[in-house]
């Protein structure tokens, strides 16, 4: 199985998403911002980092990159794509998944190993947890907070789309709790904690973000 | 030529952080008499040519589009007189 990891040009996370690619046992594909071309890959991860600086907000012009043509048409056609931090802000800038992250509440970077509650098992990139399963694995970010309309947030809740939420003291300001959502399909999973730093214990607090990349490994050999 | 200038704030039911710590600086400083202070952007686009509506109508497309997400900012825009 072949998954993509997306490099743009501020990307910082693209090197250890794609070991944690190669950990699970899939083949890791590096895609290019300006290469319109998703190279027949299976999934495609959007990694964590500062693309295009943050500029104008984090996310808005890597979402115009043209590696996001053929991925937003791939998503609403069903391949899994898995966010993480920067990557969740271009999903939703994308509108791929509903509401928007901005500044922490506190207004200070956070760094720390994260409690979380896994609340839905029903996505290509959580399959392998058990509802309601605690995980801790690394969060790193300046503008975190989760947020949306009541509607929406009623609608993410009701749906079970709500995918991980902060366990503890919530670290960002993020409506709810939510660390984490799906789209209604289930395929396009976004972040804000990184999984893809928590898949060797050398390296990590353990190894409980590796379940995001088995999930969807093991749900492709399946299909 | 003609400029048009978008100006782009968050929704009033969305924090802005960045104009909380504005507003703390105002309090530290001895600045009085300030209740709030919100934070935005502000960008300033010069035409080719002249403002038509057309050429007014695209900017508002192109705020709509990137310079602004409405989920959770709103925008407006005005040609500015005189440049």
């Amino acid at each position: 199985m072949r998954i993509g990891v997306v490099t743009f040009p501020g990307s910082l996370d693209d090197r250890d998403a794609a070991r944690a690619v190669r950990v699970a046992g899939a083949e890791a594909v590096a895609l290019w911002h300006g290469d319109a071309d998703l190279h027949g890959v299976d999934a495609v991860v959007l990694p964590g980092g500062f693309s295009y600086g943050d500029y104008l907000r984090c996310g808005a012009i890597a979402r115009f990159a043209p590696v996001m043509e053929p991925l937003v048409d791939a998503a609403r056609g069903g391949l899994p794509v898995l966010g993480i931090c920067n990557g969740f802000q271009v999903l939703c800038e994308s509108h791929l998944l509903p509401g928007a992250l901005i500044r922490n509440d506190h207004r200070k970077f956070v760094c720390r190993d994260q409690p979380l509650r896994v609340e839905s098992t029903a996505t290509a990139w959580t399959s392998g947890y058990q509802a309601g399963q605690q995980i801790v694995i690394p969060l790193k970010n300046g503008e975190g907070g989760y947020v949306a309309d009541q509607r929406t947030l009623d609608e993410l809740e009701g749906e079970g789309r709500v995918v991980v939420r902060y366990l503890g003291d919530n670290p960002n300001g993020s409506y709810r709790d939510i660390a984490g959502i799906a789209n209604a399909r289930g395929n396009v999973v976004g972040l804000m904690p990184h999984p893809e730093h928590a898949v060797e214990s050398l390296t990590g607090p353990g190894t409980d973000g590796l379940g995001f990349f088995t999930s969807v490994l093991e749900g492709l050999v399946r299909a | 030529m003609a400029r048009v200038v978008v100006d782009v704030m968050l929704k009033p039911e969305i924090l802005d952080p960045q104009g909380k710590a504005v507003q703390g600086a105002f309090g530290r400083l001895g600045f009085e008499g300030v209740a709030s202070v919100r934070q935005g952007k502000r960008f300033e686009i010069e035409l080719d040519g002249e403002a038509t509506p057309e050429a007014v109508a695209e900017i508002e497309r192109a705020a709509a589009t990137l310079l602004a997400n409405p989920v959770i900012e709103y925008f407006t825009v005005h040609v500015e007189a005189g440049v």
